[in-house]
């Protein structure tokens, strides 16, 4: 049997479907998702400047930012569980404790930098209980992160059933200080915390092996496993990383709340994963950007912004949009996933 | 050729290896040895063990007794990434790679170069780049894998897999979707690196395939060992037989009987589908195709020539852009593949893992998966003629374990195959459209499949038969469609063509028809 007359493929050929290079991206589980989020950002802070006086200045862009440094931060840790196809569902509560165990140390005259170190830790620790739940003792995500979600929001009402007020020095400076960005506006210093968890992350998943080995582990566990990666390390490790995040998260609403209280950030979970999901992260795992996530906090944070700048419209407004836009969402990764199958 | 082989200087070793699964003894005290600069082929039927004598080898299963010396120390991985870093590449059976990533991060992940700490993409792309010229093959090293066919994923498998600087190289059927071409390129690789001294142990159904390139073999039966010999020293009749333990019915008999009924068939052809101009852009141009009642028609054409795009346009799984198709006369809409089952069409995918069987049903269930689909969910089948059913398929194909409740994730990859089968075979279609059917099969049960479509062609079924083997094509159709470039070149009578004939007609096809369709 002769190979030579057997002309070699054109490399497009091989492929199934020719796109433009455009169209590719436009059709891509990959990066559609968050070209659409994108889209729609720009959009609405389009039509809210039509629409309302004074909207169109640089503080009410930066005001997103300061007041959601927290959900910034949470939804980061929230994408590398969701990435590899798991879920956190305990970061609301733990936002909730870490903001409780800085409160009480504090007023027990503990140093700034000792509590925060000390809040990180434990969190950490959480994540990593967690974690091995799931990895060793194969507990569903959903099942182990719940039921971390009770353990925490238990150890809020055992550290103190009443609200602790914080007037450390540190933190309340940490809670007043604005940095001036030329003009009026300003941010806080949450925000450049913030943002540096952004860039420390998605450093981390697009320049790391770890980061690597977590859109594996969401791609195929198995696969993951048969060519050598550390999947089970990486596995227990997303959640470590999930519980720091939610850590930080606590100090930086602890800044923005300078009170500890047990029945803060209820359902923040599901606002850290309606962030990463309208960012354009796969639930199922696989796809994603930790930069769409936080496009989704500022995206749901939009949303609460057009929602008072209109005045006659209750609060519960807002949960009703992000309600109707998560549905629009999950329908549109359902509807690219399938066209790449 | 004629050194001596001793224990010593044998670079894997495995003494008296024992596997049990619950129920099932897939390993039985077998013995095992490669050395330095040889390919070795592991021979065996559909569930022989070959796959687990590998998953015991790289780590994935630990051996329930046995010893392993690795270049003459003694060894046990308890996880592949310990084989990997101990020497051993392996290619496993299915295609074990990322969809998600590009084709890059699968070549390179787990030893991706770093510059500083950090991932240096470039140099990835570039690596990348160099090792699918390596092996001939032109894709872009940035695109996603999911976005190629399984023959490219599977030769970028490959490609992760020399890239490493093994002392043994492990392929479990690595070319049983693969086309002439890409193999040659393959056994080239094979060849450098034998020259440089790897053990390379190579697994396939196809038995010119490995006279081509093993140099030894070691034959499985159920779990046990046969033997080991040198292949210029046994001839392939006695191989067969020792893998089958028996002898083996020949294809010539089908053979004759496909010329007979050639001649009555050619008489009685009343259409069943016609398809005029059906086309979708980018992945097939428009392309006028019938088939008659009770008549084989085979696809020939290269990887990636809109082979399995035809099929899957008529089996509805992806949307015709262009075109219309009549089913007996009447124009239909084969949108789905619903709408293409109540149509009585069925089309058996290539890609069993990724659209094909339920890995957490049982073979029962996977085999009646079908029938169900087209049946309707309020009609359920009693549960007693499932399982008939499912027993009636297992003999039939010799689907090992013969348990229409073992789990189909546990079954080896061939009987999968066999159990995608049934399932179509079972809807007792008019038209069933077979992509691929005898990937991975071994070669009894690919004359009993074989025969089996003959015989329901015989009985009025009309079958559209892809396939990469050029003799198959030719030994089960009536006419064979060529493709190339997404396109379909030519239909050709099969009387007594030869696959030389074949491949002629696939490297340059007639350049009126490409006129014509230019002008078209
Ligand atoms: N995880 C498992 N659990 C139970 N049984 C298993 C498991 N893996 C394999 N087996 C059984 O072990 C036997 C050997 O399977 P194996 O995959 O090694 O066959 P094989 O020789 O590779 O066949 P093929 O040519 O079809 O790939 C089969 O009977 C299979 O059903
Ligand atoms: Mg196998």
């Amino acid at each position: 049997m002769s190979n030579t007359v057997m002309e070699r493929l054109p490399a497009n050929a091989a492929t199934r479907g020719t796109l433009s290079a455009g169209r590719r991206i436009i059709t891509s589980p990959k990066y559609a998702p968050v070209l659409v989020t994108l889209g729609l950002f720009i959009a609405m802070f389009v039509s809210g400047g039509v629409r309302y006086d004074n909207f169109w200045s640089p503080q009410v862009l930066l005001n997103l930012f300061v007041d959601n440094a927290y959900l910034i931060v949470l939804a980061v840790g929230m994408t590398f569980v969701i990435l590899t196809g798991g879920i956190d569902l305990s970061v609301g509560s733990v936002i909730a404790l870490s903001a409780m165990i800085c409160a009480k140390l504090l007023e027990a005259g503990v140093p700034a930098a000792g509590v925060i170190a000390v809040t990180l830790v434990a969190t950490s620790l959480l994540g990593l209980g967690m974690g091995l739940m799931i990895h060793v003792f194969k507990v569903q995500p959903f099942i182990a992160t719940l039921a971390g979600m009770f353990l925490a929001r238990g150890l809020c009402y055992v550290i103190s059933e009443a609200s602790i007020s914080i007037n450390d020095p540190f933190f309340v400076s940490m809670a007043s200080t604005r940095i001036p960005l030329g003009g009026s506006a300003s941010i806080t210093i949450s925000v450049i915390i913030a943002l540096l968890v952004v860039a420390i992350a998605f450093y981390v998943l697009h320049y790391s092996r770890f980061g690597r080995t977590v859109y594996a582990l969401g791609g195929s566990e198995q696969s993951g496993t048969l060519m050598g990666l550390p999947v089970g390390r990486t596995k227990v490790l997303v959640y470590v990383v999930s519980g720091l995040c939610s850590g930080i998260s606590g100090v930086l609403y602890s800044f923005y709340t300078l009170s500890g209280y047990s029945l803060t950030a209820v359902g923040t979970e599901l606002d850290a994963i309606a962030a990463v999901v309208i960012g354009g992260t796969l639930l199922t795992g696989g796809y994603g950007f930790v930069l769409g996530s936080a496009l989704g906090v500022l995206v749901l944070g939009l949303i609460q912004t057009m929602i008072s700048y209109e005045g006659t419209l209750s609060s519960w407004w807002t949960r009703i949009f992000i309600g109707g836009l998560l549905l629009v969402f999950i329908v549109l990764q359902k509807v690219l996933t399938r066209r790449r199958n | 050729m004629t050194q001596v082989l001793s224990p010593v200087d044998a670079v894997v070793d495995i003494v008296g290896v024992t596997m049990e699964f619950p129920g099932v003894m897939a390993l039985d005290c077998v013995d095992f040895r490669m050395y330095p600069g040889e390919v070795h082929s592991l021979m065996g039927e559909n569930g022989a063990g070959k796959s687990t004598l590998i998953k015991v080898l790289t780590g994935v299963y630990s051996a329930t007794a046995g010893d392993m010396h690795l270049a003459g120390s003694k060894v046990s991985f308890s996880t592949p990434a310990q084989a990997q870093d101990a020497g051993i590449s392996t290619v496993y059976q299915e295609v074990n790679l990322l969809p998600n990533l590009s084709v890059a991060e699968n070549i390179m992940l787990g030893r991706e170069p770093r510059r500083f700490g950090s991932l240096d993409w470039r140099a990835m792309r570039r690596r990348a780049a160099e090792l699918l010229e390596g092996l001939n093959l032109d894709i872009d090293p940035g695109s996603l894998l999911g976005s190629h066919s399984i023959a490219i994923q599977q030769l970028v498998a490959i490609a992760r897999a020399v890239d490493v600087n093994a002392t043994v190289l492990i392929l479990d059927e690595p070319t049983s979707s693969l086309d002439t071409d890409e193999v040659a390129e393959l056994f080239r690789v094979i060849r450098t690196l034998k020259e440089q001294g790897c053990a390379i142990l190579f697994v396939s159904h196809f038995l010119d395939q490995v006279y081509e390139i093993a140099d030894r073999l070691t034959i499985l039966r159920n779990g046990r060992l046969v033997g080991e010999y040198r292949t210029e020293e046994i001839l392939k009749i006695d191989l067969v037989q020792k893998m089958i333990g028996k002898e083996m019915a020949s294809f010539s008999e089908l053979e004759q009987r496909h010329r007979e009924s050639e001649e009555e068939i050619a008489g009685t052809g009343i259409p069943f589908l016609e398809a005029k101009g059906l086309g979708r852009r980018g992945a097939i141009r428009p392309v006028d195709f019938s088939i008659d009642e009770g008549e084989v028609v085979g696809l020939a054409g290269l990887l990636g020539s809109g082979r399995t795009e035809i099929a899957r346009l008529l089996g509805g799984i992806d949307r015709a852009d262009s075109g219309t198709s009549e089913v007996n006369g009447k124009a239909v809409k084969l949108t789905s593949p619903r709408k293409a089952l109540s149509k009585r069409i069925a089309f058996a995918s290539e890609d069993r893992r990724g659209e094909g069987i339920v890995g957490d049903l049982s073979v029962r269930d996977n085999i009646a998966l079908a029938l169900q689909i087209e049946r309707g969910w309020y009609r359920p089948i009693a549960p007693k003629r499932v399982t008939e059913l499912a027993q009636h398929y297992i003999d039939a194909l010799n689907i090992r374990p013969a348990d229409p409740h073992a789990l189909v994730r546990n079954l080896s990859g061939g009987n999968q195959q066999k159990v995608l089968l049934a399932r179509w075979l079972a809807v007792a279609p008019r038209l069933l459209i077979l992509d691929e059917p005898t990937r991975g099969i071994d070669i009894g049960a690919k004359a009993e499949i074989q025969k089996l479509v003959f015989n329901l062609a015989e009985n009025g079924m009309s079958v559209l038969y892809i396939s990469a083997e050029l003799e198959e094509v030719l030994r089960l159709s009536h006419r064979v469609g060529v493709m190339r470039d997404r396109h379909m070149v030519s239909m050709v009578e099969n009387d007594s063509l030869s696959v030389e004939d074949l491949l002629a007609l696939i490297a340059e096809g007639s350049e009126d028809e490409d006129e014509k369709d230019v002008v078209a």
